[in-house]
Order: structure tokens, then sequence, then C-alpha cells
């Protein structure tokens, strides 16, 4: 590894292979650690924002100070947000070729294998560094059809007609107290503009890096899929293993018009020292196809319910959730659906595996609207528990003010997978093999769903969490 | 020179709870051996403590294959030294395709000194061995891609157990009621294909209520459990005896033992 990084086996985290990071000497800028109006200003100043974002960003800044932290889901008892750095900067501004990329930073994303998979698999990469967008390419093609694929910042200021007409529309600042955290201070994610009938064959992908001790990282996605358009977006996440917490509290917005499909697939691989709160949420409108596969693999800390609402008949929803948490891990994450108009379907899979005494919980609602008659929700969770130290609850939530629906849920009983380890391990397999084959077994039929280089990239790291670290 | 299994003293606990009571039964490769009993004798338990189950806890005595004490192993060390037992349940693994899972099993036992991570018998050879034991199974090859024994019948799964075997070789086989809640053309494929696989090299402890099973596989030994004790050993015609006429006589001749297996009854009724 890195040999910049001694925290690594400091903290007891030696499995996490992504744990490195790079000096932070030679960032461009670095604001003071804490939160206040003068932080908002310097932020929006920084990026040169016309008047409008700065107010927006100020007024969020007010929402977030005046709500509670919630009182629900995970122990954030010790996430102090004097403690930490609310934008850091690491280089002038987004290059297009990667021998433009500052030395270390580039090196940090060959490691992650980032400019190996764009030139395999991919029609596009943002990769975010701390709070800025260090590198960006799309193939010509698309560019020349009319998509747009840039970093938030810079569709504020060349493309702000379709950008104000659906930045922070989806979810308001006033949504909850990280929604309005992430309007005050957000900076960098991801663009998508997919015109008309544009099928993007390729995925494209963003990965996200905190590189900083005590960083905040609050990217802001906004996503138009128009009518009939397709597309596939995937986002990776990595952070240095330290001893001190780090946030990350992103937005997603996304709109699927009429006919439309698109895919958000997240591997989620935060250091165990991060707080994950995000926020995602999608609109599908008429016989549109919007699908969340959301794989959360580290993080100290994740409380995220990607949710869909279904506008108009015909449009369906589906979410795919995957969750493992280890050791020092709380997964909480689930999924919503939100049945607006009649003919709407939708379905959620969840698989959660916890172990070396993590916690992992599926919270999810399924919402059916007066008047949204003949729909369909199936809700499926199951959760393995690999040892009597760790955890799985279930929360799903169903609430429906409509006759004339169907609605399942199923959820397997939680339980300890002692059998299946003894039987496997009766056949000469080690307890760490017959670990990772019950685990990579259990989520194989989500697996499946990913697209092959993605397929093998969860199954590898799900192999590194299971490795070295049991019995 | 053969292998020995040799159980001395054996007591083995659940939960505490202690089952049995003083176990002894030597085992040679090449040799079959009944295990027979009424329910809550301790016959199954005797069975997860050989082959390793971490919730059956050995208070005293102790395991040896050829002198070497197994006792303090985990399963997969003692299947790795010639250990196999097929389940009376086996264990449904979602996901996990039987192919997948009994190449990591082949690779191990044949190569006990395997990290994990390293590499796995070759495919072809692999795959060309497996079509053969299914073949003469009478298995559906179809059977290799399945998630292992994830939606199989009661008589799939059983089969399923005798292909391991037939694929690890092992020098020591507990069959943990393999016959039971089988219909009559699965127990005599059973029967048979356990018949075709002992031989010379492989040690047999047959755990079974029926006779069909020892009636293809004549045991030269048949051990009577009562009360977490092997009360009686006799040859084939005591199993016969005890299939035709029942414990009765067994716990008149045992009066401790038979108190202490109503006791255990009792509680697992409970």
């Amino acid at each position: 590894m890195s040999t910049d990084a001694p925290e690594t086996d400091e903290v007891g985290l030696g499995d996490y292979q992504f744990g490195f990071h790079d000096s932070t000497d030679d960032y461009e800028f670095k604001s003071r650690k804490g939160l206040d109006r003068e932080i908002v200003g310097q932020i929006s100043e920084m990026k040169k924002e016309p008047a409008w974002m700065r107010d927006f960003r100020l007024k969020s800044l007010e929402t977030f100070e005046s709500r509670p932290m919630p009182s629900w889901g995970g122990d954030m008892s010790e996430l102090d947000f004097n403690d930490i750095y609310y934008y850091m900067k690491a280089t002038k501004g987004q290059e297009r070729s990667w021998d433009d990329v500052p030395e270390d930073i580039r090196k940090t994303y060959d490691r992650l294998g980032i400019p190996e998979a764009e030139k395999k698999f991919l029609s596009g990469v943002k990769a975010q560094y701390d709070s800025e967008v260090v590198y960006g390419s799309l193939k010509e093609d698309l560019a020349k059809e009319g998509v747009l694929f840039t970093d938030t910042d810079s569709a504020l200021r060349e493309h702000p007609e379709i950008f104000r007409e659906y930045f922070s529309t989806i979810i308001p600042p006033e949504d909850n107290k990280f929604a309005a955290l992430n309007s005050a201070v957000w900076s960098g994610g991801s663009f998508i503009y997919v015109p008309p009938g544009v099928h993007i064959e390729f995925p494209l992908q963003a990965y996200f890096r905190i590189n900083s001790e005590n960083m905040g990282q609050f990217e802001r996605t906004l996503i138009i899929v128009d009518e009939g358009a397709s597309a596939h977006y995937v986002e990776g996440c990595t952070a240095p293993t330290y001893s001190s917490d780090s946030l990350h509290s992103a937005v997603v917005e996304i709109v699927v018009k009429r006919g439309g499909r698109f895919r958000y697939t997240t591997i989620q691989n935060w250091s165990n020292n991060v707080y994950n709160l995000v926020t995602k949420r999608a609109m599908a409108y008429g016989d549109a196809l919007m699908e969340w596969v959301d794989g959360n693999l580290g993080s100290r800390l994740t409380m995220k319910y990607p949710a869909i609402y279904l506008m108009e008949p015909g449009a369906r929803g589906e979410t795919l959730s995957i969750a493992f948490a280890g050791e020092h891990q709380h997964q909480d994450a689930g999924a919503k659906m939100v049945h607006c108009a009649p003919n709407t379907s939708s379905r959620i899979i969840s698989k959660s595996i916890s172990k070396d005494g993590g916690r992992s919980s599926y919270r999810g609602l399924v919402k059916v609207e007066d008047g949204a008659h003949h729909c369909k929700s199936n809700v499926v969770c199951d959760a393995l528990i690999l040892d009597s130290d760790s955890k799985s609850d279930t929360y799903p939530y169903i609430e429906v003010e409509e006759q004339d629906v169907a609605i399942e849920h199923e959820a397997s009983v939680s339980k300890i997978a002692e059998e299946q380890l003894f039987y496997l391990m009766s056949r000469g397999l080690s307890e760490a093999e017959a670990s990772a084959m019950i685990v990579t077994g259990f989520i194989e039929p989500l697996v499946k769903e990913l697209p092959m280089e993605y397929a093998v990239e969860m199954n590898r790291l799900i192999e590194l969490q299971m490795e070295g670290s049991v019995g | 020179m053969s292998s020995l299994l040799k159980i001395t003293d054996l007591h083995v606990s659940v939960a505490d709870t202690p089952i049995l009571k003083g176990v002894n039964m030597e085992i040679r490769q090449g040799e079959i051996h009944a295990l027979m009993g009424p329910n809550g004798s301790g016959k199954s338990t005797l069975a997860y403590a050989l082959a390793g189950h971490p919730n059956y806890a050995i208070t005293a005595g102790s395991i040896e294959i050829d002198g070497v004490n197994i006792t303090e192993l985990a399963a997969n060390e003692r299947a790795r030294l010639g250990m196999f037992l097929a389940f009376q349940y086996p264990v449904v693994i979602p996901g996990v395709k039987v192919a997948d899972f009994i190449r990591h099993a082949v690779s191990n036992i044949r190569n006990p000194d395997r990290k994990e991570g390293e590499g796995l018998i070759g495919m072809r050879e692999f795959r060309k061995e497996i079509k053969a034991r299914m073949e003469e199974l009478g298995m559906d090859i179809e059977f290799a891609r399945r998630y292992l024994n994830d939606g199989f019948s009661g008589g799939e799964k059983k089969r399923m157990e005798i292909l391991q075997m037939a694929m690890l070789h092992p020098k020591f086989a507990i069959l943990d009621e393999t016959d039971s809640g089988l219909d009559s053309d699965a127990v005599r494929v059973v029967s048979e294909g356990l018949a075709k696989l002992s031989g010379p090299d492989m040690g047999v402890l047959i755990i079974t209520h029926h006779e069909r099973l020892l009636e293809f596989n004549p045991p030269q030994f048949t051990h009577v459990m009562l009360g977490g004790r092997i009360v009686e050993t006799g040859d084939a015609a005591l199993a016969h005896d005890l299939h035709a006429n029942g414990y009765a006589t067994v716990r008149e001749r045992h009066p401790d033992a038979a108190a202490d297996n109503a006791k255990a009854e009792e509680t697992a009724a409970v």
C-alpha cells in the first residue's frame, strides 16, 4: 500500500484495500473547519455563482440549522458538524485527459481502476476528488447526439435554463436535515441530460473519492432522461481510512420522462470512518422504468432509502438493495416507492448480510395515494446473519389510501448461517471460503442483474470483506 | 496398513446437556458398521460430533484417526483427514451451484494443504469426473448447475450426499439415516450407490432404522446405542433381530441406559 497510510493498521481496518491517501499540501483551496454563513458564502464565491444560488444556499443553511437530528435510524451522536471541512479543492479545474491530472491524484484513480475501465466499457467518466470533479470525459458520438454529461457546477454555468427547471424540484432543502445541508454546501456531482429517443449503450460512470481527513463531501447529482431515452449510470465511492470521521451527504435528483428507462447503480465502499447520509429520489412518468441498484458495502453508518415516485400510469419502479455490515458498521438501507397514479407497479428486493458484530436494517416504504388504483407492489427482504454477534432488523412501512391494489410483502426470517457453514466445512472448505461462498450465493440473484464488469467487481469486494476476518 | 478411526470414552454435550456418556468404537477402512438404537439414544449426536459440528461439545474422551487426535480439529480439517458425514438433513445453500461447491470440496480434500484462493482442480478433468459419477448414480447432469439442495426432493438431496461421497473418496463415511424419508426406489439407488463405493478403502458407519440399506451393505458389526452409550455389539444377525423384534429386550437387559434414554426422549418431546 501507499507509504502514506500508517493509519490503516492503527485503527485495525487492515482488510480495507482503499484506505490509502494522498498529501493535501498542494491543494488549491481548503476551507476552515466548521459551517456558518461565511463558509457557505465563500463556497458560492469560489464557484462564481449567480446570486440566486448563493441565496438558495444561505436559506438552506437556515433550514439545516433549524431542523433537529433524526431520532431514528443510526447512531449519529459522535458526528460533529464543527469538526468537518466543508470545501476542499485539490486542483485548479477539471481535466479532459488523465495526463493533465496531477500525478498523485491520477495514481489514486489508477489504483481504483478507473482509467482502465473507461477504456474498456464506459461511455463517459466523472472523477470527483474531495469537493470538485478533477476529470471528465464523454464519448464524442454521444456529445454529438446532444447528451450532456458534466459536473453539476458546470451545468449551472453552461446550461442554466434546464438546470434551474429541475434543480431542487425533486428534493427541496426542506425535505430533510441532510438534504438541507447538501443544498447549503453542495459541490460537484454529475449532471446528465439524455435527449428524447437517445439510447446510451455503455454505462456512464462517476467515481467519488474522499481524500482529506475530516472531509465533508456533498455532491449534487441531477439527471434528466427525456422521453423514450435510456441510460445506465454507475457510481463508485471509496475513502482513506482515518481514525477520525468524515461525512458524505449527497443529494441525487432524477427525472425519467414518458417511456424512458434509467438505471442507477451504486457500489458504495467508503472506509469505516465515513457517515454516509444520502437522499436519492427519482420521478418516473408514463410507462417509464426507473431502477436503483444500491450496493452498500462500506461506511461507518449509511442511511439511504432511494425513492421512486410513480407519477403517471404505466410507470414502473424497481430497487435492488444489497447491504453488507461488517465490524463497527451499521447499514440502515432500503427503498421507498410512492404510487401517485393508477396502473403503476413497483418491486423492492433487499438482501442484507451482517457479520462480525455488524448491523443491517431494511427500512422501506410503499405508499399508494388515493386514486392510484390497480397498483402492484412486491417487496422481498432476506437477511443473512453470519454470527451471533451481528444483527439485522426490518422496518417495512405500508401506507395505502386506495382499495383496489395488490401489495405483497415477504421477509425471510433472519437466521444465523451456522448450519450452512458447518455443511460446507464438513466438505473441506475453510471457514473463510465457506462464508464467502454462502454470501456470494446469497446475493447471486442481485449480482446477476449487474453488467458483467460490475458483477465481477461486486463479488471481488464481497470476497475481500470476507477474507481473513473470520475465525 | 488400513486406517483406523478410534473413538474412546466419548462424552458430548449439546447446549450443556450431556448426550453421549462414554462411547467406544473402532472402525477400520474396509469395514461396515451399523449403528442402531431408539430415538433419543444419541446416534445423530455421535455423527455430528465425529464430523466436528461446533455446537456438539466434546467434554471428555477422544477421536483419533491413525493415532492422530482430531478431537480439537475443525470440521474442514477433519474432512481433509478423510472424515465424511452424509447428512440426515442436507442443508440448502441458495445461489451456490452444485458443481462449484463440489469442485472446491474436491480441491481441498485432494490437496489438504491448499489455502483458500489457491488453484482449484482443473475444470476439464473435474467436469469429466463429476459427469461419470452422476451417470453412475442415475443423476441428471443438469443437477450440477442447480443451486445446492435448493428445491431438491428428499431423494435428490440424499443422492447429492452420495455423489459428494463418491467425489471425495473419504476414508471414513458416516451415513446418518440416509435411507429415511425415501421411497423404495430411492432407497435402492442410495443402497446400490453405497455398495459400489464402499470397499477396502472406506470404513462405513451406517445409522439406520431400516433394513434395506443393510441388505445391500451387510455390516460386519452392529452396535446398539441406548441412553448415550453403546450397550451391545454384535454382527449382522443382531441388526436383523432388532429390526424384527424392536428394542424391548435391549431395554430390559440395560435398565440404567433405558432410563437415561427415556429421559432424553421426554426432553426432546418438550
